[in-house]
């Protein structure tokens, strides 16, 4: 922690080159992909996966349906790897942690008045509070979008670190909400605020603003995480959420990981993709790739 | 400088057609499309499966908001088409006349062509009524049968009778609330591309109709063992496609219609049961009391 002490000023702009993020992230959609590396690339997006429900009208019986799922997969297909993660509201987490047992999927809890996070700073402690107490593996914040955008960078931060000082053990994924950051330079400094406030994740979205994770903003915190490990050399993990509901958009986005930041970051501990219909595509495209036969939805699960 | 009498043509790009746009295969590959004379008429997509792919996402996302329409709301589309058709029957004419057709041959084909849509556009909001029933059953229930549309139909058109062929595949598949792909004939595609934009300017939504152009060969597997199409239409006699169809067609039990005796020129290849081979019927148990004092069990 002595080297992360050095906190740069956020006062000073950051300065993101719009066009050369957009052009660069664009170039990642163009590798080419044999075969085998595809099916190795599938399995492991769908290990990365936080398998999510978020909605106001959960249930205990959906969320167990949802859990059943995580570690079924698919049973058509033996030796599917499960998700990394179920990602609920901190309500629901006692019923989750039950339902996965000891099966090392881990519980992740949206906190912190998810997802405006317009509450006081004490109901945002006692709301990561219960969701850790319930047995949360991993928090998910929102940071105050607008102090940010207020240019009030110290409450953001102090926040941040607040909530993680709540979180105890559990590892804390902050999320920006990008969609109403706007620019490429409110991304990077935010990502950086989040990083040296102690945040374990950043994270793009919430999932309920449009536009939600794209490739050139999880470009631009890929960056910002990079040269965040350059400068302390802690490695900080990146979870997009929201809007990648596609497979090939999934290989995308491990393509531009593995480009941007290496294979130590190639597993689930160090990115994570927050989705909930990703899973089926890939489930098609694998057993495409296993019978040679298009598949249809009507064959897989619905949660 | 004189100006030269003669202006260079433009030419049309043949592509295919799905989710109401007009694509180029995703193979970038294409073929040339000749008449008997091997006189070049145009490169033409030599679609992949991968088109085909893309047709049926594009099929499937469209069914529910068509089947869901109103029968009639249909029929006006059908009607509209109908109408698009005979304001361009002039370029329609042309390509089946460079497609070996004489003139007088070329009309009929046309004129069929509209009046066939026509007399879809009318079974629409009707072929329910004479494929429907009230059941009578042994107890207290009012029971009934009707038919629904089967979803997604995957069609390989006739290979002769271009225009007319496609046309009478098309119809009566969509005036059932089906959504299609279909791939066109292989020598003759000029008229199928044409038809695509007819459909495209014709309230029809995209992905309702998806047509390719390619061979049939390459493309007939895909047809047949598609996990989410829920039929198969073959039009030629060749024995060995027929029962690949229906082997890879067993897959998801995929209904198989083979269509390779029907005379598409004549009126026998007209009638509202075209619309029935791709229904399925529905029966509800509806529970009441008797009614009007009659007992159950008649």
């Amino acid at each position: 922690m002595i080297a992360t002490k050095i906190i740069p000023d956020f006062s000073q702009p950051a300065h993101i080159d719009q066009v050369g993020i957009e052009e660069r992230a664009s170039r990642f959609t163009k590798r080419s992909i044999k075969n085998e590396t595809k099916l190795n690339g599938l399995k492991l997006a769908l290990n990365m996966i936080d398998l999510t429900t978020l909605e106001g009208k959960d249930t205990d019986g959906k969320v167990r349906q949802l859990c059943y799922k995580a570690l079924h997969l698919h049973d058509a297909y033996p030796g599917l790897p499960t998700v990394a993660a179920i990602c609920v509201y901190p309500s629901m987490v006692n019923v989750a942690k039950k339902a996965l047992g000891d099966s090392g999927v881990k519980v992740a809890a949206v906190a912190t008045a998810f997802p405006s996070g317009q509450a006081p700073r004490d109901v945002k402690i006692r709301d990561t509070k219960f969701a850790v107490q319930q047995g949360a593996d991993e928090i998910d914040m929102v940071i105050s979008r607008g102090k940010f955008l207020q240019g009030e960078y110290n409450f953001v931060f102090d926040e941040i670190a607040t909530i993680k000082e709540a979180c105890g053990d559990a590892r804390l994924k902050v999320i920006l909400e990008t969609g109403e950051l706007v620019t490429y330079d409110k991304v990077r400094k935010a990502s950086d605020i989040a990083m040296y406030a102690g945040a374990d994740f950043i994270k793009t979205s919430t999932g309920k603003i449009s536009p939600a994770a794209t490739m050139p903003v999880t470009l631009v915190m890929l960056e910002a995480i990079r040269d965040f490990y350059y400068k302390t050399g802690k490695r900080i993990a990146m979870k997009p959420a929201g809007g990648i509901s596609k497979s090939k958009l999934a290989l995308h986005y491990l393509v531009m990981l593995n480009e941007v930041l290496g294979e130590e970051w190639m597993n689930n501990h160090w990115f994570r993709f927050g989705a909930s219909s990703l899973a089926n595509d890939i489930l098609m495209q694998l057993m495409k790739q296993r019978t040679g036969v298009y598949q249809s939805a009507n064959y897989f699960s619905i949660d | 400088m004189a100006i030269t009498e003669k202006r260079l043509e433009v030419l049309k790009t043949y592509k295919i057609y799905i989710g109401g746009q007009f694509p180029r295969t995703e193979s970038g590959r294409y073929y040339v499309a000749t008449n008997n004379k091997s006189e070049k008429l145009a490169n033409v997509c030599l679609g992949s499966r991968k088109d085909f792919r893309d047709a049926v996402v594009a099929a499937r996302g469209a069914f529910g908001g068509w089947s869901g329409r109103a029968a009639f709301n249909r029929g006006q589309i059908l009607y509209r088409i109908a109408e698009m058709l005979e304001g361009r029957k002039a370029q329609f004419i042309d390509e089946l006349m460079k497609q070996d057709a004489n003139r007088a041959q070329a009309e009929k084909e046309v004129n069929l062509a509209i009046d066939r849509l026509i007399y879809y556009s009318g079974w629409c909001d009707k072929f329910q009524q004479i494929s429907s029933a009230v059941n009578p059953v042994a107890s207290s229930h009012f029971n009934f049968s009707s038919p629904e549309p089967m979803g997604v139909v995957a069609a390989i058109a006739p290979q002769n009778d271009s225009l007319i062929g496609l046309v009478s595949l098309i119809a009566p598949l969509i005036a059932g609330g089906n959504t299609c792909i279909v791939l066109a004939s292989n020598a003759k595609p000029l008229c199928a591309v044409t038809f695509a934009e007819v459909l495209n300017s014709s309230d029809l939504p995209g992905g309702v109709v998806n047509i390719l152009t390619g061979k049939v060969a390459e493309l007939a597997p895909f047809f047949a063992d598609h996990m989410d199409v829920n039929a198969t239409v073959y039009c030629e006699p060749d024995a060995e496609i027929q029962k690949m169809i229906r082997e890879k067609s067993s897959l998801n039990v995929k209904r198989v219609v083979l269509y390779d005796k029907v005379k598409w020129l004549t009126d026998a290849a007209q009638s509202p049961y075209f619309i029935n081979d791709f229904q399925e019927i529905k029966t509800t148990w509806h529970p009441i009391e008797n009614i009007g004092g009659a007992k159950a069990g008649y």
